[in-house]
């Protein structure tokens, strides 16, 4: 793709002189969303929990049926109050990360990279089958490959769902027809929910691979330049 | 076209410098094809060169730049903490205000929709029957209004009545339809001569709980001094003789058993639940 490319001379293990390569994959904008946002999605899905320890329940308040009883030690905030103000104050930053890049993956053109259109779907099958079923790894051609890019775009488009929900629930007069949009005030706070645990499950998933693709690939995220990438850079 | 694919693949690694001369005999009778690929080529060569030394400076200064996200530890640090979410939440609470529109009516329902009156909860920060002695009532009117002093329920009845089957959203996150009955708090305003310019409304209560509301919301048309509750007097756990019902606003806004009003243009008591750090405006 557009990344750029640079060769690396010098001396590597007991090789003589050997020339490696490397790809400026994330540009610092993107890194800057990536960690900022991570902190905001930590801090929102914790004190989000806390929240609805308030009311575990998406049913009546009389009679009260709690769906779980989600423990405090894995919550931010100490109680209700404390966790609206984190609540109401991350949720900022993940609004403004959010937008920051979009806008720059739209103006810098960089979207290519990662934007999962419908010319991508016949790669989402033999990926998916390498990882799930152990099928051969199809060769790799650009800095993501299907699944990937479909990955990166579901979770950018569940994090405009965690607002927008959230909105209908924070807003439900403002914006009265968002709350109907969803199926009404309790629907909001369903979908809300629902969402959360869809970009943990993401997350989960994220994670996984972080740790299967090593360090290398961790420090892409870190610096931007990925050394000796699997795939012609160029 | 054809030509130009070739010229890209013989970038990939595989196919290495043999296909490349190969594929630049086969193009021979093209001129234009000819260029364009050397171009590519050239491009290709072109990609810079670095030391090691010099590719681990680069990381280090790209590493470097990401030091922007270590503000976000401030929020680690307690004395830094407090003051942080209290911007954080008057932030939002002028989001809120902004987002504000006093044409917007809250949804309303159908008879049918409504909860029934003994699954409305009942929300005390205190007691649920503070003990009011209803012949002695009257409601205390102070700050910027032309006619300060004591009214009574008959009074504040005497205005247009208004019924209204609204949803009533808890800061915990239930939320119920209730139907409530009263008078429009900016009828009464205009009764008592409140002056608009005045930014406040504060309201005091018999069980000592206390709010305020912003000027916009005391005069939206949902905003009532609520007497009534499912055409039945207030019952005692739900605030009689006199509440705020307020459509726009979460449930802890909507005091109960109102003893005072006063018009201010400052507020020298926002609310109970605000003093322990909820926030001030919550809209709806």
């Amino acid at each position: 793709m557009s990344a750029a490319v640079i060769e690396i001379e010098g001396a590597k293990g007991k090789e003589s002189v050997e020339t490696a390569r490397a790809a400026y994959e994330h540009p610092l904008p993107v890194r800057l969303c990536h960690w900022v946002n991570s902190v905001a999605l930590f801090v929102l899905i914790g004190s989000g929990l806390q929240i609805f320890r308030a009311f575990p329940s998406f049913g009546a308040k009389i009679p009260q049926k709690d769906l779980l009883d989600w423990p405090k030690s894995l919550a931010i905030g100490g109680w209700l109050g404390g966790a609206l103000q984190w609540h109401l104050t991350f949720m900022w930053i993940y609004i403004a990360t959010g937008l920051v890049y979009l806008g720059y993956q739209i103006f810098s053109g960089n979207y290519r990279q990662v934007l999962f259109l419908p010319r991508d779907i016949p790669g989402v099958w033999p990926m998916a089958k390498h990882y799930f079923f152990f099928g051969a790894k199809p060769a790799a051609k650009e800095a993501y490959n299907s699944l990937q890019k479909h990955a990166y775009t579901t979770v950018f488009a569940l994090g405009v769902l965690s607002v927008v929900t959230g909105l209908a629930i924070w807003k439900p007069v403002q914006f009265s027809w968002l709350a109907w949009l969803m199926g009404g005030f309790h629907w909001a706070r369903v979908w809300h929910f629902a969402i959360m645990w869809a970009i943990l499950l993401f997350v989960f998933g994220h994670l996984v691979m972080v740790i299967l693709h090593g360090w290398n690939n961790f420090v892409s995220m870190l610096t931007g330049w990925k050394k000796d990438p699997e795939y012609d850079p160029r | 076209m054809v030509e130009c694919v070739f010229g890209r693949r013989a970038m990939d690694p595989q196919n290495g410098d043999a296909n490349n001369l190969d594929s630049k005999t086969t193009d021979a009778e093209s001129g234009d094809a000819k260029l364009a690929e050397a171009k590519i080529v050239d491009a290709d060569n072109l990609s810079p060169k670095v030391s090691q030394r010099r590719f681990r400076q680069m990381n280090r200064r790209e590493l470097l730049k990401l030091t922007p996200v270590i503000a976000l530890g401030a929020f680690a640090i307690p004395a830094l903490r407090e003051p942080l979410l209290k911007q954080g939440l008057r932030f939002s609470d002028w989001a809120s205000g902004t987002l504000f529109r006093s044409g917007q009516l809250a949804p309303t329902f159908a008879d049918s929709a409504v909860t029934p009156l003994e699954k409305f909860p009942v929300n005390d920060y205190d007691v649920d029957d503070p003990g009011v002695i209803f012949e002695n009532w009257t409601l205390s009117v102070s700050g910027e209004v032309q006619k300060p002093g004591e009214y009574s329920l008959s009074q504040i009845q005497a205005l247009p009545r208004i019924r209204q089957n609204t949803r009533h959203v808890c800061v915990e996150g239930w939320d119920v339809i209730g139907r409530f009955g009263g008078t429009r708090l900016s009828d009464f305003l205009n009764l008592i001569g409140a002056d608009a310019t005045a930014r406040f409304i504060t309201v005091s209560c018999a069980d000592d709980y206390y709010e305020s509301l912003d000027m916009a919301t005391a005069l939206h048309p949902q905003t009532l001094l609520c007497y009534e509750m499912y055409d039945q007097p207030l019952t005692r756990e739900h605030g009689a003789p006199l509440r705020l019902n307020i459509p726009t606003k979460i449930g802890y806004k909507q005091a109960k058993y109102l003893t005072e009003l006063k018009v201010t243009r400052v507020l020298d008591r926002v609310g109970y639940w605000e003093d322990q750090g909820y926030s001030w405006f919550y809209g709806l």
